[in-house]
């Protein structure tokens, strides 16, 4: 399984992080994306018309959406992480998948704006990023009433790593996360899970380690 | 109003093998410039109000100045060394002071807990003492004998070691670090951070490394490079205050803090004050 990367792409890193959670390996292949615009170059476009990264290829079959790449992944080497087969958890799921689309579009394309310089609509990306961010607040809040931790049920699936890197990464396009105490609380679990990978812009759980030195009998 | 001596400064403003004849519209603090390249691909750099500025073509960048720089661009002789392989890393465009920008460069405390496994971690997190001083012949802030653990110190390196680094501020919104060199021991790898100041809170970042390394694919090195500073900008991003205190006040600098002391101290006689903040925090 290989997965055509960029180092601070989000939906590149969604796969790495499944990969790693489910503790799969794959094989990375750099692309340079910034300066270099390589994933605008023939050979790339040969395997990807839209010219976007991530892609993964494994076995003759080509992903270019985060989404698929995630499901299919999941399937290969993780079942567990598409959630369980009941209706109401397969609808959720896929629902989120296709809303993690929407946060590419207005975050993901507000980041690499105020980042990387690359032309966007920057006040309408952070409209529409912001609307993104309270309607998932607003499901958090749902989801925690009816006694669920995660965005489509009581455990972590493709859902919440499809929605979580873009939901973290919004500061870089200047749209705060400070409004929304369920995302955090959220990103927080997220990034507690075993075997959680960090990106740039997406710190790990410092807290969560160990004192390095000895435990004091008294303070 | 005051005479800003930064003005006179070089600064870098594109990477040289991306000038196009159309050019680039960005700003030099404050100041709309387009940065464009003539028939020949040599940099040519307009002021908002038409006035050709100068320009210099180094170290893959190309560079201006407002005003009448009274002293060549800095020198880095590895730059010229046979072997070494140059790399453009990109831009970076960073909400904060170009002075912070460097100032954070220049932080070696911070390793661990930024840059966790890769150029530190717990518990290895003391910063053992270092020299610090203004070479006066020079006029340059450098710092000595830096020491680090890291996990993963370069690209090209396999396994934890000691680096060794030193640092260098040879003008107000440049850094130059030479630290060890897996492949090559006695040698220096460069890495540097060149910052273009658009405003006093918003700058564009330019890091550039010349490095012996004939392993590492060159966009692996470019990759690293770039995980490493954007790992640095959402932190960057949240500083309070945004511009640069250059007195103490609140701050209790430690002795890990010599370098950015010096910096301060040096910027402050200079009287490069743009992107810094003049009342004591």
């Amino acid at each position: 399984m290989i997965l055509y990367d960029y180092v601070l792409s989000p939906d590149c890193y969604k796969v790495r992080l499944l990969a790693a959670l489910a503790g799969v390996k794959i094989t990375l292949r750099p692309v340079d994306f910034h300066p270099g615009g390589e994933h605008k170059t023939a050979p790339f476009l040969a395997m990807n018309p839209s010219g976007t990264i991530p892609i993964f290829e494994d076995d003759g079959v080509i992903l270019t959406e985060s989404s698929a790449i995630l499901t299919y992944l999941a399937a290969k080497a993780g079942p567990a992480w598409l959630g369980d087969d009941t209706p109401e958890m397969r609808g959720r799921v896929a629902q989120w998948l296709a809303f993690s689309q929407r946060l590419s579009a207005s975050i993901g394309k507000a980041r690499v704006h105020d980042m990387l310089n690359k032309p966007a609509d920057i006040e309408a990306c952070r409209k529409a990023g912001t609307q993104c961010l309270r309607e998932i607040e607003a499901a958090l809040v749902d989801q925690r009433l009816a006694g669920h931790d995660f965005l489509a049920g009581d455990r972590p699936t493709i859902a919440d790593l499809a929605c979580f890197p873009h939901s973290m990464l919004a500061p870089d396009g200047g749209i705060s996360v400070d409004p929304y105490p369920a995302i955090r609380l959220w990103t927080r679990r997220v990034r507690a899970l075993p075997g959680f990978i960090e990106m740039p812009g997406i710190h790990r759980l410092h807290d969560l380690k160990p004192e390095p030195g000895p435990i004091p009998e008294r303070v | 109003m005051t005479a800003n001596p930064m003005i006179d400064e070089w600064y870098p403003v594109g990477i040289l093998t991306e000038l196009s004849p159309e050019g680039r519209d960005t700003m030099l603090m404050g100041e709309p410039i387009t940065v464009a390249c003539d028939a020949a691909g040599d940099p040519v750099v307009t002021a908002g109000d038409g006035r050709s500025l100068p320009v210099r073509a180094r170290y893959g960048h190309a560079w201006t100045s407002l005003g009448t720089p009274a002293k060549e661009l800095f020198d880095i002789p590895e730059a010229d060394q046979p072997g070494r392989r140059l790399v453009d890393v990109g831009v970076v465009r960073v909400k904060c002071s170009p002075l912070r920008a460097v100032e954070n460069f220049l932080d070696i405390a911070h390793f661990p807990f930024v840059h966790t496994d890769i150029l530190g971690a717990e518990p290895n997190t003391e910063v053992q003492r270092y020299e610090v001083q203004i070479r006066e012949e020079v006029d340059e802030v450098w710092a000595t004998k830096v020491k680090f653990y890291q996990p993963q110190a370069a690209k090209s390196a396999e396994g934890g070691i000691t680096t060794d680094y030193m640092y260098r501020v040879p003008a107000p919104t440049v850094s130059i670090l030479y630290k060890t060199c897996p492949p090559r021991p006695g040698e220096w790898d460069v890495i540097t951070l060149f910052v273009q100041p658009l405003a006093e809170d918003l700058c564009e970042v330019w890091p550039w490394m010349a490095l012996f390394d004939d392993q590492t694919p060159m966009t692996d090195l470019i990759h690293f490079q770039q995980m490493i500073f954007l790992q640095d900008r959402s932190i960057l991003e949240n500083q309070l205050p945004r511009l640069l205190p250059l007195d103490p006040g609140m701050e209790i600098p430690t002795r890990a803090d010599l370098t950015s002391v010096a910096y301060r101290r040096w910027l402050k006689r200079h009287g490069f004050t743009y992107g810094a903040q003049l009342v004591a925090a």
